[in-house]
């Protein structure tokens, strides 16, 4: 772990990154982000007549539910489509510098999006008195949420070749591990099972971290899922028996 | 500089390369040769760290490639079969991005750009996106981007493949260009693409190698086999008695007839005996006339087709 292995993974990660905007499903996915988001949210927002985002950040997880398989679907598929992968793989580079470049991509482009709903809070800011705590939580357990959504595709992405089947299994299952937490999937649950299932589920976490409390629990929560999903994304790449 | 020994890949239970052993001395350009799915693309992609081996070792510089497959890698530029590019960069984006990921440092990207656009010749496409370009240009950037870091040995994998018979040449001779300097093997199942570069052949057939050599020794190795047509004008009959007399002449054979008394014949002699002068005199002599002669020599294609048959 030295310079030139940060210097290597920026390389690769500059790529990715640049490949999302000169793709239009970039642009896409902007557009649908800052619709949708906004659309639901003021929709219900003078009704309920209060000054805060809490609405929005209980859509977002959904949001990402839909939208971060359909960028994390082509990351692998399609190199090994195209054949880079070929490329890629034979370069002086770890498997773990190709993973890590195409994660930070993956996060910095999502990042990127919620950037541009920062005339959000603003509006609001301006419309009433403001507790910026939770919004900052709100982004902060956003960006939390979105990596382990991204770690989670992009090594689905990397079991097949086919973008399709990559973007509706890390639908299902990072739907699966969103509800695993949900109260009204744990009202049903068997007691014992409780507060394995109310730990794994990502969802809860978010909430707590949108709330603006940010406990360690929850972070660690987050990034040992991130780092698992990516460890194990570097053994597929390492066995290279994709078909 | 390349030292391969005792290779063997296996896929579920399917071997696709059984105990190949060879070596690569630096500065040498190597022929794979072989049909389709005789290894070929298997053994590449083990020298190059992309798919590891089953059993036996790569070495590359006294390095084995499953140890520190990373120094083994910067020291190979290597052109797979399919062109990995990216469509949607740019040519000089993406030399860019390999010069980066290749470590070259920042202040002398630039010039090695500008050296490989020159020698591949893709200063015209160097702002066009990689999708718009022909399948020439797509196979001259994926050479570029094989020689951007100046590797010591270079792997291609049917460089020629798909190319009209213009970009053929020109690849062909950038190859031996680049030759000069550097270790190359390259694979294809073209034949005169090897004599016309190689300094050695290696034919490979299912998974093992069956031949060695120059082309030169390999065209020789086969030469005994070498065949004399004879177009005859004279009865058959006649002709095929007397030659049968001759002491060299091991074979004779009726192939093809243009009239009755105008006759091809096929004749083989004995192993590296040169029949030509005897043979002449001898039809001479009888009375009958020679209208066409030659010698059909062995070429490459026949020896590939017998080794892999």
């Amino acid at each position: 772990m030295d310079k030139k292995y940060f210097k290597t993974v920026y390389a690769l990660f500059k790529k990715e990154f640049q490949n999302y905007y000169n793709s239009p499903i970039a642009y896409i996915f902007i557009g649908i982000f800052l619709v949708v988001g906004n659309w639901l949210f003021f929709n219900t927002f003078f009704m309920v007549n209060q000054a805060s985002l809490r609405n929005y950040f209980d859509l977002l997880p959904w949001l990402f539910l839909f939208l971060t398989p359909a960028i994390t679907m082509r990351l692998w598929a399609e190199e090994k489509k195209s054949g880079t992968i070929e490329l890629l793989l034979t370069l002086p580079v770890t498997d773990w510098q190709v993973v890590l470049a195409k994660f930070l991509g993956a996060l910095l482009f999502i990042a990127s999006a919620l950037l541009l709903t920062i005339s959000l809070p603003l509006t609001v800011s301006s419309l009433g008195n403001l507790d910026w705590g939770p919004v900052v939580g709100g982004y902060l357990g956003a960006l939390f949420m979105a990596g382990a959504y991204i770690s989670l595709g992009l090594f689905i992405s990397s079991l097949t070749k086919n973008q399709i089947i990559a973007f509706i299994l890390a639908l299902s299952v990072s739907f699966a591990f969103f509800i695993i937490g949900a109260d009204f999937v744990l009202n049903g649950a068997p007691q014992f099972a409780l507060p394995t299932m109310k730990f794994l589920g990502l969802g809860s976490h978010f909430y707590n971290i949108a709330k603006g409390v940010i406990d360690t629990k929850d972070v660690v929560y987050y990034l040992s899922f991130i780092f698992i999903f990516l460890w194990l994304n570097t053994k597929v790449i390492e066995t290279r028996s994709w078909k | 500089m390349i030292e391969i020994k005792d290779l063997v890949k296996k896929f579920d239970h399917a071997k696709v390369l059984d105990h190949v052993s060879f070596s690569v001395k630096k500065g040498e350009i190597l022929g794979f040769l072989g049909p389709n799915g005789a290894g070929k693309s298997t053994t590449m992609k083990i020298i190059t760290s992309f798919w590891p081996s089953t059993s036996g070792s790569v070495e590359i510089d006294g390095i084995n490639v499953d140890k520190d497959s990373l120094a083994t890698r910067a020291r190979i530029g290597y052109l797979p079969e399919t062109v990995p590019l990216y469509d949607e960069m740019t040519v000089a984006e993406y030399l860019k991005f390999i010069a980066e990921v290749r470590s070259i440092e920042k202040d002398e990207i630039s010039a090695r750009i500008k050296e490989v656009v020159e020698s591949c010749g893709l200063k015209k496409v160097l702002h066009r996106p990689i999708d718009e370009l022909s399948k020439g240009f797509r196979q001259r950037v994926g050479l570029a981007q094989a020689i951007i870091h100046k590797p010591d040995i270079l792997i291609l994998d049917e460089p020629t493949t798909g190319l009209d018979p213009n970009q053929i040449v020109e690849i062909r001779d950038l190859i031996k260009k680049i030759g000069q300097e550097k270790t190359v093997i390259f694979s294809t199942h073209i034949l005169s693409e090897v004599s016309a570069t190689c300094d050695r052949v290696i034919i490979i057939n299912n998974g093992k190698i069956v031949g060695e050599g120059t082309p030169d020794e390999l065209t020789q190795k086969a030469s005994h086999k070498e065949l004399i047509y004879v177009k005859i004008k004279g009865e058959i009959d006649k002709i095929l008695e007397k030659l049968a007399q001759l002491e060299n002449i091991t074979r004779v054979e009726l192939v093809d007839s243009e009239a009755e008394d105008i006759n091809g014949y096929e004749i083989k002699g004995r192993h590296g005996i040169d029949l030509r002068e005897e043979l002449s005199k001898t039809i001479m002599e009888s009375g009958w006339s020679i209208l066409e002669f030659n010698r059909k020599s062995v070429s490459l294609e026949d020896i590939f087709r017998e080794l892999t048959k």
